[in-house]
This record gives C-alpha cells, structure tokens and sequence, in this order.
C-alpha cells in the first residue's frame, strides 16, 4: 500500500507539473475557433489570465478558459512562467524560482513616470497615438486578399 | 517483491521533475547545501541568493510588459530626433501592411502590439523600439519601388522585435541591478534607494537601446538574423523575397559610401547581408505580383516623390 501510495505521489505529481497551465502574457489576445488569425474570436483573453491547454497545431495552442470556453491562441501569447503585475503582487499565489522577474516599479508605467519627469523634452504623444493605429482583422483579410497574399492567417 | 521495480520506477520519475532544470536554481541549491552543512547561516545564504541571482539575470528575464514600457521610452526618444510624419494614408498603410506581416512571423503577438509609423526625415533608416514600435523613414519609403521592397523593410524590422534585439542592448549590469532588486522586493513597495536604483536602470536602459538604434548599430549576426526572419515572412506571406534584395541594392545606390549618418552609419554594408540574403533565398521562383498589390503601393508611396 505504501508502493502504491508512492507511485500514485510520483504521478499526480507529473500530472500536475504536466497538465499545461499556461498564462496569457500580453496585454489582451483573441481565441480564435479556428488555429488561424482568421478564425472566428470566441473570446478575449487578458494579461495573467490561466487557461489550460489541451493540444497544439503548428504555433497554435488549444486551450479552454476557466469559463469553460475552449479554442486556439498563438502560441507567443502565452507563458507558463508565472507573472505578477506592475505594481508587484503576484497574480497567482506562490512563487518559484522560475517565475518571470517581476515587473515592480522600474520598467513599469512608474518607471516611465519618471523618465517623463526627467525629460520634458520627450513627447510621449505620438507613442499613445501610434498604440491606438490598429488594422481590424476584416481589414488585414481584405488587404491580403486583394493583394495576393498567402491568406492562412499564420496557420502552418 | 514484484512492486519494486515500480517503486524505483516511481521514486526516478519523481526524482527527475524535481531536478532543476534551470541555471538560476543552482545558487539556491548550493546555498541550502551550504546551510544543511552548517557553514553558513540563512541571513547569509539569503543575500547569497541575491547576489547569485544577479550574476544571471539576462534580456530574457525581461517580462514582455516591461519590455512593453522600455519600447514606449525608447520611440518617444527616438522621436525626439525624428519628427513623425502625419500623413495619415500612409500611416495607415504602413499599419495594415505591418500588422498582416506580423502575423506570419514566429512572434505575431507582442504585450502592446505591433505599430507603425513614418517619420519624415530624408535619411535612409528604420527604428525597431522593444514590443514592436516600428519607425520608417520617408527617405527609406523613397527607396522602395514596389509593396514587396516595403513589405522586406517591415519584415526586417519585425525580425529585430521578434529576437530581442533592442532588450540584448541593455548592458547586462543594469538588468543585474534592476531585476534583482525587483524581485527581492516584490510584494513590498520600494524603498527610497530602490526606487532610485530602479529609475537609474530604467534610464539607463533606454539610453543603451537608443544609442544602438540611432548611433552605433547592432552586431552584423543581427542584422543576418533579421534579415532570415524577413524572408521567412516574406515567403510566408506570399512576397517575393528576393525584394529584400532588389531593396538592399537601391539602398546601396542611394546611401552610397556615406557611413556618418542614417542607415550606413548603424547598419552593416549592403553587400555583406545581399551575399547573406542570396544564400538564404536560394533560387526560389519568382512571385507574380497582382496589379492590384502595385497599384496600392502607387496610390500611397508615390505620392512622396
């Protein structure tokens, strides 16, 4: 019985260390019906949310969210890092060697606080502009289909 | 007794998912080593720790929203130098040709995104700031004859965005200093000292950026490794990759032995990345470019000449 119960410890823990839980590492990213930027949004993931992932296409991972909603995000989305927010308190409890440096208040809206203080010279205008210059992705499909392109959507 | 073989299978397996497997756990795994031993004491295998963990930290311990925030600094810097052009046709070209090109990149999804912007300047250049803020000279639009030149020069810089090539000129004592003090203090909020440590590395890190990018240029191996990531979403995206070619060529022609500024100063010759470029492509067919594609191109690009 303590055989089993060792070996049962030894893969619950492989279970838990390999059932993908994978963190979304970007301000927000669709999931897609389809493992293809021109799939159909199922839904809108935001930064440090988990979701498990349950297979993989080329660079598309397949993933169901915590709301039971299951599709495909691109894989350079997601980390299984853990991840804290700028202001330092994790967004998952628990903390491990391998976790991302955490975003405290240096390279963090903070940091760039005080870098304008220190630079009234540097306009940060254009930046907020340039972020909000987004391309929808009816237009980027009608743009490459008119143009010729390879239209797979970063499928592979 | 026929159990085991099953146990030691069992012990093994879970042997090997503890094992670290990471270099940044071998100083915590010798300090706790140390302790067990009793030679050192746990304040001091603390700041042991600390000082371990700084000797390891790189541009990949960056979190993409840190990156985030170091690219807004570095494109506001840069655009401190070089005026944006509002030309909003154009922006919004150079923004539905960009996006589309990002997605066929092994990278297509950054914090912030991927966005682009012309900045008027005659010199012949482009800017890359970390997280995909991506600058093109209208001196370097000039150059360009055809969607697939202008869809090379995005996709090269794509390729710096895409391998971290702004993050890698941060010199590597900044990051020691700045993450490792973040990462001790998480949790807390920083003290007077740390907060000034962390503003200093910030500050630091953006002038190491914006110097590479405006002043001294990156290693020639990433100019190479941008250039294979643009033709690898040239062809991807159904571009003709030799464009990177044809547009290296007018570049060439047009900067002409002038290294003191613009692209000539920061960027290897020509020559170099067209015998790179030429190796990579090897002697794919040529692409049949739809009168549609050019006439896009025509109604924007040409209007600058």
């Amino acid at each position: 019985m303590k055989v089993n119960a060792v070996i049962l410890c030894a893969f619950s823990l492989a279970g838990t260390l390999l059932a993908d839980t994978m963190r979304v590492q970007v301000q927000s990213s669709q999931v897609r019906g389809t493992p293809s930027f021109l799939g159909q949004v199922v839904t809108t993931l935001t930064y440090g949310q988990a979701v498990e992932t349950t297979g993989a296409q080329g660079p598309w991972m397949q993933v169901r969210t915590s709301d039971g909603k299951t599709g495909w995000v691109h894989s350079s989305a997601l980390t299984t890092k853990r991840l804290s927010t700028q202001t330092g308190g994790a967004v998952s409890a628990g903390a491990s060697g391998d976790e991302l440096a955490l975003a405290g208040k240096g390279f963090s809206a903070d940091g760039e606080a005080q870098f304008k203080a220190q630079h009234a010279d540097i306009d940060f205008s254009w930046v907020d502009r340039m972020l909000k210059m987004n391309a929808s992705s009816a237009q980027i499909a009608t743009f490459a289909k008119a143009g010729g392109l390879k239209q797979n959507g970063g499928a592979r | 007794m026929n159990s085991r073989p099953y146990f030691l299978f069992g012990a093994a397996l879970a042997l090997a998912l503890l094992l670290p497997t990471g270099c940044s756990t071998v100083a915590e795994y010798s300090t706790l080593a140390g302790q067990a031993a009793g030679v050192i004491t746990s304040d001091q295998a603390q700041s042991i720790n600390r000082t371990a963990a700084a000797v390891e930290k790189t541009f990949q311990d960056i979190t993409p929203e840190q990156e985030y925030y170091i690219g807004r600094s570095v494109a506001a810097t840069v655009m401190a130098t070089y005026r944006p052009y509002d030309q909003s046709a154009l922006n919004q070209y150079l923004t539905v040709l960009g996006q589309t090109l990002a997605q066929y990149s092994d990278r297509p999804e950054t914090f912030g995104g991927y966005h682009f912007l012309a900045i008027e300047t005659e010199e012949v250049n482009a800017f890359a700031a970390p997280g995909g803020l991506i600058l093109v000279s209208r001196g370097l639009l000039r150059c360009c004859r055809s969607e697939d030149a202008l869809a090379a020069v995005l996709a090269h810089e794509i390729g710096h965005v895409q391998n971290r090539h702004g993050l890698r000129a941060i010199k590597k004592g900044r990051l020691n200093s700045a993450l490792t003090t973040l990462a001790v203090e998480a949790g807390k909020n920083l003290g007077g000292a740390d907060l000034a440590e962390a503003t200093k590395a910030f500050e630091g890190s953006i002038t190491d950026i914006s110097s590479a990018l405006m002043n001294s240029g990156y290693a020639r191996s990433f100019e190479n490794d941008a250039d294979a990531v643009a033709v690898q979403i040239l062809t991807r995206a159904g571009y003709s990759p030799s464009a990177l070619i044809v547009m290296l060529r007018e570049m060439k022609s047009r900067i002409g032995t002038d290294t003191t500024r613009g692209f000539g100063k920061t960027h290897p010759s020509p020559d170099s990345r067209i015998q790179h470029v030429s190796a990579l492509i090897g002697s794919q067919p040529a692409v049949a470019v739809p009168a549609a594609r050019q006439q896009r191109f025509n109604d924007v690009i040409a209007r600058l000449r």
